[in-house]
């Protein structure tokens, strides 16, 4: 049997709108840390309060996997983050159920690494080379936090990439690749620390990065049988600016216009993610086909990988990616509401906040495709559409009993029947809105709205569904996911309609 | 179809409390004070109380559960009590039930009783609970008025209503209640307004500004019910009977199906049909001669006139902004200030709407009496306009 290309066969991406605007923070910030009043240029995305590396995760592989939820194909998920919500519950598995995957498939959360997106793909590689898997999905996301008045608050974003590896539509080819592990701890977090603890930057620099990414470099060019100066795209995270990066890819032999923006000034690095995040933006923007790129994350050593483009890369051309995903931005100059949504703030949320979110986790196993999925129902008899599925039918003409089949509607067409931007409701970004969300094909939710421009929304806008952290339930450390609405601004729903 | 309630149940006597913001009382005060108020009312002792129906809402924060604080704060004797809930409109649930009782002669006279004590819970608005544990794990986190806000959303997109011209319409609505409250000493909220005041008041869920909401307030009302043989035998003149009880419940048609549009209550306008049915009443917006809505919000009595047939469909704002429903209109409604200013315990609400209905077919409101009305009609809902309980209760003069 001839030798079976393996390799990317599709990508998504996803950056949260909100874009701190670091001049807010340094200037705020200015009074105790007037060394980063320097930093205080471009902008660092930051998630809204009910996103978390789960959520953004989804996104990006809602990004990667089209409007066709039928995802039967998807046999292995793997999630790469350092930031997932729970240590003991498998956050891989709460973004399997969001998608909707089937219960067969091999979903692993890849952790306690900046390197965890890499080392992610490199287990859905390895899956798919010894055939246990034929479409893994990859994904990495991280939610980062770190300390009012850091550096890292400055360096940071939020977001998450996805890209599948099978061997079919190869997009991009893996010729192979290599990993250092090396316990050089630039940084560390404790597991039952929130924030990082970083060692002198100048060390990690001198130390680190160059002298361990080029014998990554080495290995993985070795091992792929790929020559230096082949390398078009030299992907490497790194928080010491482009000059650096474009430095050590010469270092290697790499030419250093292959060293690729670590879209510092526009996003933040993003973690785990952020390896995956620069080669989703790679491959979008500048990469043609018969390319050769080199995806590197450094992390407790380093791991290296080596891609060759394909002429099949204009089949993604639908995708938001992270290049989409840049371009819908919102600045948020307001630093307390970084702050705030962070958790970084003690505020006064009323008495009203102090309801039990306790979550019946009985019910939510239930009722699982429902919460997690957006799973309603369908009349096998009548056709009718409802959420939530129910033994007796909704409909008012014919009460068929048990003829529902599951039907998904998070990928479905919706509009905003009536809606209220209401004060009153406890709520981490008021007014909280919300209304009854009409789809085209019949059914309807009333529903949580999030990503709202105040002052937009009306009766007959579009929305997406995107899914979200819906309560936060303090008192026992969990989280509740579900479903909300994101309305559409017009001037984005036409151009989404000419695109 | 039944032969329905119509002049089978007479109301023997009422009682209300003062409502409002009640830090002097808890939840047995204000019991006492309807119940003391409706037995002078009737003129009978406990002991010819056969059966008793109590109405409260928020046990956890309230009243408590059960049958027994209705009983132990009055001393009954230990008579059969029933503790209704069903949302807002409990209050008319209560008196359904006791009235039920005595037409079908299973009781000569009953009591029901509603009470609520919502002013114990440290903040305004209605205290937040949780329903069950599936509907927190998806429905919004909302609030009252962000529900019924919607309403206003809708209405306009369906009838073509500008943004500015329904807000002052349901400003109008409540500069009309707040005139009205203003003359009734147990009201709440006594103070006349502007439609200028209420329509620059601070947001409470777009476009509900403060004024557009009603009193949460503490307060209880009771009906002792008999049949109209009895109360002519007690001695009763001017008697009062019921001429209909109707309770429509949503079945999931508006929140999960796509023929409703989101602007109306559906219940409404089942519950209505029924109640004219029940009463004979063919031409409600000549025969019925004053109304207590649900005015939880000022949309949602706006709404409410179309539901209850009185405005033609789209008319309402029309109809509001000439004053048709106004203490001096064709149809006056909430002319005790209704829930905007008399208040709104939720439990006591619908049984403080028959109250005033009750005292304007006796004569007896004082300076808001009505010149000579004949038919009175209570509306009273529970819950949200997307899910809702909604009860229509027709009283009037026997023989109207």
């Amino acid at each position: 049997m001839a030798q079976q290309s393996i390799g990317l066969t599709a990508f998504g991406g996803y950056i949260p709108r909100l874009r701190l605007q670091r001049k807010a923070v340094a200037q705020a910030n200015a009074w105790i840390a007037p060394n980063f009043l320097g930093k205080g240029k471009g902008e660092r995305s930051m998630a809204n309060w009910d996103e978390d590396a789960v959520t953004m995760a989804v996104e990006a592989a809602r990004d990667l996997l089209g409007p066709d939820d039928d995802r039967s194909h998807v046999d292995a998920l793997f999630f790469g983050s350092t930031t997932m919500p729970f240590k003991d519950r498998l956050n891989a598995g709460i973004i399997s159920a969001a998608l909707t995957l089937e219960e067969t498939v091999r979903a692993v959360d890849v952790a306690s690494t900046q390197r965890a997106g890499t080392s992610a793909l490199l287990q859905a590689l390895t899956a798919v080379k010894a055939g246990e898997a034929k479409h893994a999905l990859v994904v990495a996301a991280d939610h980062r936090k770190a300390r009012a008045a850091s550096a890292q608050e400055l360096d940071f974003g939020d977001g998450a990439a996805a890209v599948s590896v099978g061997t079919e539509n190869v997009i991009a080819k893996y010729l192979g690749g290599a990993s250092l592990t090396v316990d050089f701890v630039d940084h560390f977090r404790g597991s039952t620390e929130e924030f990082d603890y970083n060692w002198e930057e100048r060390w990690i620099r001198d130390e680190g990065f160059s002298k361990i990414v080029p014998r990554a470099v080495k290995a993985a060019l070795a091992n792929a049988g790929v020559k230096a100066e082949e390398i078009k795209h030299f992907i490497l995270p790194c928080a010491f600016g482009d000059k650096f990066v474009q430095q050590l890819a010469k270092k290697s032999g790499i030419a250093p216009e292959a060293a690729r923006d670590t879209l510092a000034a526009n996003c933040g690095e993003t973690g785990a993610a952020h390896s995956l995040v620069m080669l989703v933006h790679a491959l979008q923007k500048d990469a043609k086909p018969g390319e050769k790129v080199l995806v590197l994350h450094f992390g407790g050593g380093c791991d290296a990988l080596v891609f060759e483009t394909t002429d099949k890369l204009s089949s993604q051309s639908d995708k938001r990616g992270i290049v989409g995903s840049l371009a819908n931005r919102k600045e948020e100059s307001n630093y307390l509401k970084f702050l705030t949504f962070n958790g970084l703030i003690e505020w006064e949320q009323g008495m009203r906040a102090e309801q039990d979110k306790k979550t019946a986790l009985t019910t939510l196993y239930r009722n699982e495709d429902m919460l997690m999925g957006l799973v309603g129902g369908r009349c096998t008899e009548t056709g009718v559409v409802q959420f939530p599925r129910s033994r007796i039918s909704v409909n008012p003409n014919n009460h068929t009993v048990d003829t529902q089949e599951p039907y998904k509607f998070a990928e479905r067409k919706a509009k905003i029947l009536s809606w209220s931007a209401d004060f009153l409701s406890a709520s981490m970004n008021p007014p909280n809105h919300y209304g009854m969300v009409v789809f085209d094909e019949g059914g309807r939710i009333m529903m949580d709205f999030t990503d709202v421009e105040q002052g937009t929304v009306d009766s007959g806008m579009e929305v997406k569904l995107v899914f979200r952290i819906k309560d936060f339930d303090e008192k026992r450390g969990f989280r509740r996911y579900f479903w909300k609405a994101v309305p559409i601004l017009k001037e984005q729903a036409k151009s989404q309609a000419a695109e | 179809m039944a032969a329905g309630i119509k002049d089978k149940v007479a109301i023997l006597g009422m009682g209300c409390s003062k409502f409002g913001e009640r830090w002097d009382a808890g939840p047995e005060e204000l019991m006492v004070e309807a119940y003391l108020e409706a037995m002078q009312d009737a003129g009978i002792e406990p002991t010819q109380i056969d059966a008793a129906w109590f109405s409260t809402h928020i046990d956890e924060t309230g009243t408590g559960k059960g049958g027994t604080p209705m009983s132990l704060a009055l001393r009954l004797p230990n008579i059969a009590v029933t503790r209704v809930e069903n949302f807002c409109a409990g209050g008319s649930e209560a008196l359904r039930g006791a009235v039920y009782a005595v037409a079908s002669g299973a009781a000569d006279i009953a009591i029901a009783l509603g009470v609520e004590k919502l002013k114990d819970t440290g903040y305004g608005g209605l205290p937040v609970g949780n329903a069950g544990t599936l509907i927190p794990q998806w429905a919004p986190s909302g609030s009252a008025p962000g529900n019924f806000a919607q309403l206003a959303s809708a209405y306009r997109a369906k009838h073509g209503v500008s943004k500015e011209d329904l807000k002052r319409a349901i400003a109008h609505v409540s500069v009309k209640s707040h005139a009205n409250g203003a003359k009734n000493p147990k009201a709440h909220l006594r103070n006349a307004v502007t439609e200028e005041q209420v329509m620059n008041a601070p947001m409470i869920a777009e476009p509900l500004g403060l004024f557009d909401c009603c009193g949460v307030s503490d307060g209880a009302a009771a009906a002792i019910v008999t049949t109209p043989e009895i109360a002519r035998a007690l001695g009763k003149k001017d008697i009062v009977t019921v001429k209909a009880m109707q309770l429509a419940v949503s079945n999931g048609l508006e929140s999960q199906h796509n023929s409703w549009d989101g602007s109306y209550f559906h219940t409404a306008r089942i519950a209505a049909k029924k109640a004219y049915a029940e009463a004979g009443i063919q031409r409600p917006r000549e025969e019925v001669s004053m109304m207590e809505v649900h005015d939880c919000f000022s949309i949602t009595e706006l709404v409410t006139m179309e539901d209850l047939f009185i405005s033609p469909e789209g008319h309402a704002v029309k109809d509001v902004m000439n004053g048709f429903y106004d203490s001096d209109g064709k149809v006056p409604c909430q002319i005790d200030g209704g829930l905007k200013c008399f208040g709104h315990p939720i439990g006591a609400s619908g049984l403080r709407m028959a109250y005033e209905m009750y005292l304007q077919l006796q004569g007896r409101a004082g300076e808001r009496q009505l010149a000579a009305p004949k038919i009175g009609l209570t509306h009273n809902l529970g819950g949200a306009p997307a899910s809702n309980v909604c009860s229509v209760t027709i009283i009037g003069a026997l023989g109207a």
